[in-house]
């Protein structure tokens, strides 16, 4: 896995699953028609000022609600290399894995990290630092099961491979 | 040391003597659920598996039911994937507009879902069977086509936080202001990885309509599952109806749980969450007076005849106020028929009401009720984001439906008590 570096964008808490992609554009599964509404409802700018590779720094319980992947989709079709939060809503977190969205849950990166902070990633070891020898941050690592789910690709790699084994 | 009820679930399918929280299974799954928004994306991700057939063709329920009947040219693909794949696959419970009902009302009515069971669905108000004590819960569409194809699914087991419900609630108060309560003490996150169950005296007394709508918002707490351990009640409701033999599972006496709450809901008036949020809670009369658009009745959340029967007690006899468009939406079609023959639909039309065939409709914002910018709705539904029901300048509150109904007489947000004479 390499790092990820990129530009933060900030979100409060509580932001849900409405906010991320409004319901108003379900009937497709297209990432990149997706990636045209990421968070038009907290932050009508977003998808116009995001870059590939930037990061999305949010406080607790982000992508609370409904259950659809189409948010992970978004965020990963607009680019987003990674989300950081103090907390996930757990289908969010499920799905993020499952799709092969990288997210790290890190209370102190979450409310230290401001908008537009450079900031690099380490997906293997959790650490988060700013870019030119700034703070450095460490997030809750993978438990093991999680982790061969991830170094797989995600869920789909993983359950191929086993069905093929015939386990 | 004792299992709680989701612990011992869990366990058993996973196949081992016992489960603690925080531990990582591999659990069988004993029905799987998608619906038209995410079983298409779940059928792609289980065409890349490379299997051919699914674990089970009796165990997959595939429902149509969020934009349907097909509100758009991509709303009718996107059910015409499902049906081909249902068909394909052999796929037993698949059901489409004249068959079919919100999927959270549809599979306890068919008796798909039971006690002791493990459910999952691609719907985060998959939870709402945990009324039947099936640890039931919403996953994402890959997880959905891993069941697909494997009838398997990693957990890791929650935690477990109890809430008592205690004294005698008033004619109003019911098993939404119940939850809605609970949410407004929790917080949004306040269950998050946690399972919720429900117990005490006022749960015993809960017709099963009242404790699905407690179980179906568990997940507004963040919790993974909201659980009810089966009684009576639920017995005599699964009686005829089961489609599946089924073992009752129930928590130890000595079970631990992660947090523990009693509440005696004695003087609880009815409550209603106001815009943004479902924990933002008020009793009715803090926000009575609130001027409304629109008001939904209907949803997984209170759809059923229990909800149709008390929204029909507060209408009969009265109109809609003129400034209010009322809609109303029985959750599946049995419900519709039932609902016709106790003559609830003629006392809503009357009202001057719209009622609507089965769908979620304006529930998520889909269609069938679509708020403007500035409007505002009290609505029965589950959830009150920002842009829930339509522009993300509208405003949407949660209630039960007696207020709800109350409510579109009054023209705003008005106890049911006070009603009075308004005509
Ligand atoms: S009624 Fe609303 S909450 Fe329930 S399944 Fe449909 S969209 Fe989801």
């Amino acid at each position: 896995m390499q790092t990820i570096k990129g530009k933060a964008w900030k979100f409060g808490h509580d932001i849900d699953t409405d906010a991320i992609i409004p319901a108003r554009y379900l009937s497709t599964t297209d990432p990149a028609e997706l990636a045209r509404h990421c968070m038009e409802d907290a932050d009508p700018s977003f998808p116009g000022k995001v870059s590939p590779g930037d990061i999305v720094v949010a406080g607790k319980n982000f992508g609370c609600g409904s259950s659809r992947e189409h948010a992970p989709l978004a965020l990963k079709g607009a680019g987003v290399a990674c989300v950081i939060a103090e907390s996930f809503a757990r289908i969010f977190y499920r799905n993020a894995i499952n799709i092969g969205l990288p997210i790290l849950e890190s209370r102190e990166a979450a409310s230290a990290l401001q908008e537009g902070d450079e900031v690099e990633v380490n997906l293997e070891d959790g650490v988060i630092r700013e870019t030119g020898g700034g703070r450095i941050f460490r997030a809750v690592p993978f438990p093991p099961f999680m982790q061969e789910i991830i170094k797989r690709g995600g869920l789909i790699n993983y359950v191929q491979e086993r069905v093929k084994k015939g386990e | 040391m004792g299992q709680t009820m989701a612990e011992k679930i869990l366990a058993r399918a996973a196949g081992k003597g016992e489960t603690f929280a925080g531990e990582l299974i591999n659990a069988r799954i004993d029905m799987a659920l998608g619906n038209d928004i995410t079983a298409p994306v779940a059928i792609e991700e289980f065409a890349r598996i490379g299997v051919d057939e699914v674990y089970d063709r009796e165990r997959i329920a595939l429902i149509p039911d969020h934009f349907t009947p097909n509100k758009d040219i991509q709303a009718a693909e996107q059910v015409r994937r499902m049906k081909e794949f249902a068909r394909r696959c052999g796929i037993k419970h698949y059901y489409e507009v004249g068959r079919m009902g919100i999927e959270h009302a549809l599979l306890p009515e068919l008796g798909l879902v039971l006690p002791g069971e493990v459910v999952i669905g691609a719907d985060s108000h998959t939870c709402t069977y945990g009324a039947l004590g099936a640890f039931a819960t919403g996953v994402g569409s890959t997880d959905l086509a891993a069941v697909m194809a494997t009838g398997e699914l990693w957990f890791k087991v929650p935690s477990t936080i109890r809430v008592r419900f205690e004294g005698r609630p008033g004619p109003w108060t019911g098993g939404k202001d119940l939850i809605l309560y609970t949410i407004g003490k929790l917080g949004v996150d306040g269950a998050l990885y946690c399972a919720l169950e429900f117990s005490g005296p006022v749960i015993g007394n809960l017709p099963m309509d009242g404790r699905f709508t407690i179980a179906n918002m568990a997940i507004e707490a963040g919790a993974k599952a909201g659980l009810i351990p089966p009684d009576r009640v639920t017995l005599e409701y699964l009686e005829g109806r089961a489609a599946r033999p089924f073992d009752v599972i129930v928590g130890d006496e000595d079970a631990s749980f992660f947090q523990e709450y009693a509440w005696d809901v004695t003087a609880m008036e009815p409550q209603v969450a106001a815009p943004y949020s479902p924990a933002n809670v008020y009793p009715v009369s803090r926000l009575a007076g609130t001027e409304l658009d629109q008001v939904v009745i209907g949803s997984c959340t209170n759809g059923r005849m229990d909800d149709l029967r008390q929204a029909a007690q507060v209408l009969k006899g009265r109109k809609v106020h003129p400034n209010i468009r009322l809609i109303i939406i029985p959750a599946t079609q049995k419900i519709y028929l039932q609902a016709l023959r106790e003559g609830l639909l003629e006392i809503f039309t009357e009202a001057e009401a719209a009622v609507s065939t089965p769908t979620c409709g304006p529930c998520l914002g889909g269609h069938m009720g679509i708020l403007a910018a500035g409007e505002t709705a009290l609505a029965t539904t589950n959830r009150n984001f920002v842009g829930r029901m339509g522009h993300p300048k509208s405003r949407v509150f949660l209630s039960s439906p007696a207020v709800a109904a109350a409510s579109a007489v009054a023209g705003q947000i008005l106890h049911p008590n006070e009603l009075g004479e308004v005509r």
